[in-house]
């Protein structure tokens, strides 16, 4: 398996655009995803992340820009990577007029699959939905619809699989046990693309990419993108913090102040500028001030600050 | 169940939210304002029950003043237009069972001496019956025109020869449906409403579903190609259309006691191209459209031109050109011609070629229309 390191990129793409109308939904995105790899993709909604992932997909041709995926070109192979990709849409897609196994068993026949029927068996008793089987797909709730679907999507074994949303209204349990299953496949050697708004899950992936109107702004390990926003942050305790939050927000050196249940959470881009701004409350003996290690949130939500002055 | 008082507020709230929804839908907007203009200068102009101009053939054996005049004040009448003078009675027949003319009209030798000995002659109109309603009010008229034509040419010695009974023997052969039997006209053709209503719809609503529901995008992202999508959503309601061919066709035969001339095996071959692209229409339509509520706008729109130009409600010859032209493009025009030869006339492939390649290239260019329509779906 030890081929150039060009070939362990299941994503690389470069300069990739798509306009909607007179909306560029993508602009000049790049990306690359290594084998194994399980890559975050983060952003604000309607930042192009479902669009970038359906052209990586085939599903959409880009306006320009090239690339490749699972070493097929991205605008004239697509028909080979669809053969190899999982996809698993944000919205519930699969049949809900039709039972487990009718739904799985077309997905099969639409990947040509060989032993249709002992792939379909094998994919509902690792669900533990063999006794189900024959239940509209319906009428599973919405945690189950989901390990359906990733089932569905797994079901022609393919080598990367894009994940637009998965976790999306699901409870945190089913969550947990849909990112075990994440590791796992990635485990297994299986590349992974999810989009996802959560940060819990931001900071499971192996790597990360944050996008905003289209347009990548940082990429790399969660420590990675911590440090490079070089955001200092203190957490302040005490009383009538909302009166507090809204006096330090209009202050130079902050730039965001975020409540977490009874404490504030106060960032800055410059420490000591940061600093010089809270001087004035640390004094004050009300209040209880912890120096704190900055959050994928706070790269975040500075990321989508400075994201959204780049636009006005 | 709560019972507070009707709050006009929430009255007009309502009301409001519909209209702005409304507007929202750019084609259900186009098509509330649309169709009722559109359809009332289409159809308004277009139809009309009495039916003139009617392609008339003329077989003339006997060359003479008199058949000239006849045949001149055949066309004064407006109700028939000559298109061609035949050779033959063979032509003749010809002629009729090809569906060129409505009727074709014989002098028989000897016409003239018959004629002006007062041994009332007989003048031959065979008329292509099978749509009684294109027919009867021109043969209604023709005995008051052939007299009226020959008063003025038996003047002098010969007027004796005008009044009672009349100078010619005028006879009107209906010819495949000689008792004028609305009925077997109606019923083929109702058997082509049936299937176009049905096939387009169905399909116009089969993809739709799966835009509306979230599954087209699954669908998309496997390797199936859009002429197996197409192709593959069309089969079922073949077989759907076959079983209401089959019960249309067996109530023909038992309820209404439409004859079967032709062969069968002929008439589920038509019936089989007309429903392919009827379901090829259907699946372009459910394509195009962004909702089922959409698609079934679209099938009203194709339905009721269907329905008014294509010779099933109305004459189709009695339409002005420029209408007759939108009716040829029409698949069911053309299917109900079909049907009317196999059933009635017993035509043959031969014969039926001219009526058949116009549904062929519909469906074709609709299927190419269709598949670029779904290849851009997402994009």
């Amino acid at each position: 398996m030890t081929q150039e390191t060009g070939h362990d990129l299941v994503i690389d793409v470069s300069g990739l655009n798509k306009r909607f109308g007179d909306k560029h939904v993508v602009r000049d995105f790049s990306m690359q995803v290594r084998r194994g790899e399980i890559y975050g993709f983060l952003g604000p909604n309607g930042s192009g992340k479902t669009t970038t992932i359906r052209m990586l997909c085939g599903l959409l041709t880009p306006d320009s820009g090239s690339g490749t995926c699972l070493g097929y070109d991205i605008i004239r192979e697509s028909a080979q990577i669809k053969r190899q990709v999982g996809y698993m849409t944000q919205r519930f897609s699969l049949w809900e007029d039709l039972s487990l196994r009718e739904n799985l068993d077309f997905i099969a026949r639409m990947y040509d699959m060989r032993d249709r029927k002992a792939a379909v068996t094998r994919t509902l008793e690792q669900l533990g939905l063999i006794s189900r089987q024959h239940q509209l797909a319906g009428s599973l709730s919405g945690g189950w619809k989901q390990r359906l679907a990733l089932a569905a999507c797994m079901l022609h074994e393919p080598k990367l699989l894009l994940l637009d949303e998965p976790t999306a209204g699901v409870d945190p349990k089913a969550r947990r046990d849909f990112w075990a299953e994440i590791h796992e496949l990635a485990a297994g050697g299986i590349s992974v693309l999810v989009s996802t708004h959560y940060m819990d899950e931001a900071e499971r992936c192996h790597r990360l990419a944050y996008i905003s109107f289209g347009e990548l702004l940082a990429s790399g390990t969660g420590t990675e993108l911590i440090d490079q926003q070089g955001l200092a942050t203190w957490t302040v305790a005490g009383p009538d913090l909302t009166e507090l939050e809204k006096r330090l927000l209009g202050t130079t050196g902050v730039l965001q102040v975020t409540p977490f249940g009874q404490t504030l959470h106060v960032a800055g881009e410059d420490e000591r500028a940061l600093d010089a701004a809270l001087a004035p409350y640390r004094d004050d003996d009300r209040y209880r001030w912890t120096r704190s290690e900055p959050t994928l949130e706070d790269v975040f939500i500075s990321l989508m600050g400075t994201a959204q002055d780049n636009v006005q | 169940m709560s019972r507070g008082p009707f709050s006009l507020s929430r009255w007009m709230g309502i009301i409001i939210k519909e209209f702005i929804q409304l507007r929202r839908d750019r084609l259900t907007f186009g098509m509330i304002v649309g169709i009722p203009i559109l359809q009332l200068l289409l159809f308004g102009y277009a139809i009309n029950a009495d039916p003139r101009n009617l392609p008339t053939a003329v077989l003339a054996q006997d060359q003479s003043p008199y058949s000239r005049s006849l045949i001149a004040a055949l066309q004064i009448s407006s109700y028939f237009r000559i298109t061609e003078l035949a050779d033959s009675e063979q032509r003749v027949d010809e002629l009729l069972r090809l569906g060129e003319v409505q009727f074709a009209v014989t002098v028989p030798v000897g016409f003239e001496r018959a004629l002006v000995r007062g041994e009332r002659p007989v003048l031959l109109v065979e008329a292509d019956a099978t749509d009684p309603a294109a027919t009867s009010n021109a043969l209604g008229a023709l005995s008051q025109i052939a007299q009226r034509a020959l008063d003025r040419d038996l003047q002098g010695a010969l007027q004796v020869h005008i009044a009672d009974p009349p100078a010619i023997d005028l006879r009107v052969h209906r010819r495949y449906n000689p008792e004028g039997i609305t009925a077997y006209n109606i019923v083929p053709g109702l058997l082509g409403v049936i299937l176009t209503m049905t096939m387009v719809l169905m399909t116009g609503l089969a993809m739709t579903r799966e835009r509306e529901r979230g599954t087209l995008e699954n669908l998309l992202s496997t390797p199936a190609r859009p002429l197996e999508v197409m192709t593959g959503k069309i089969v079922p309601y073949i077989l759907i259309g076959l079983i209401q061919v089959a019960l249309v066709l067996v109530a023909a035969r038992y309820l209404f006691e439409v004859p079967m001339q032709g062969s069968l095996l002929l008439l589920f071959g038509v019936v089989l191209l007309f429903i392919a692209a009827n379901l090829t229409l259907g699946i372009t339509f459910s394509a195009l459209a962004r909702n089922q509520l959409q698609a079934m706008q679209m099938t009203f729109f194709f339905f009721l031109p269907s329905l008014l130009l294509s010779g099933f409600m109305f004459p189709f010859r009695g339409m002005p050109d420029w209408a007759q032209v939108i009716g040829n493009l029409l698949p069911l025009t053309h299917f109900l011609m079909l049907v009317r030869g196999i059933l009635l006339k017993g035509s043959g492939i031969a014969e039926l070629w001219p009526q058949l390649w116009p549904i062929l290239l519909f469906t074709a260019v609709v299927m190419g229309a269709g598949l670029r329509v779904y290849r851009r779906t997402l994009d």
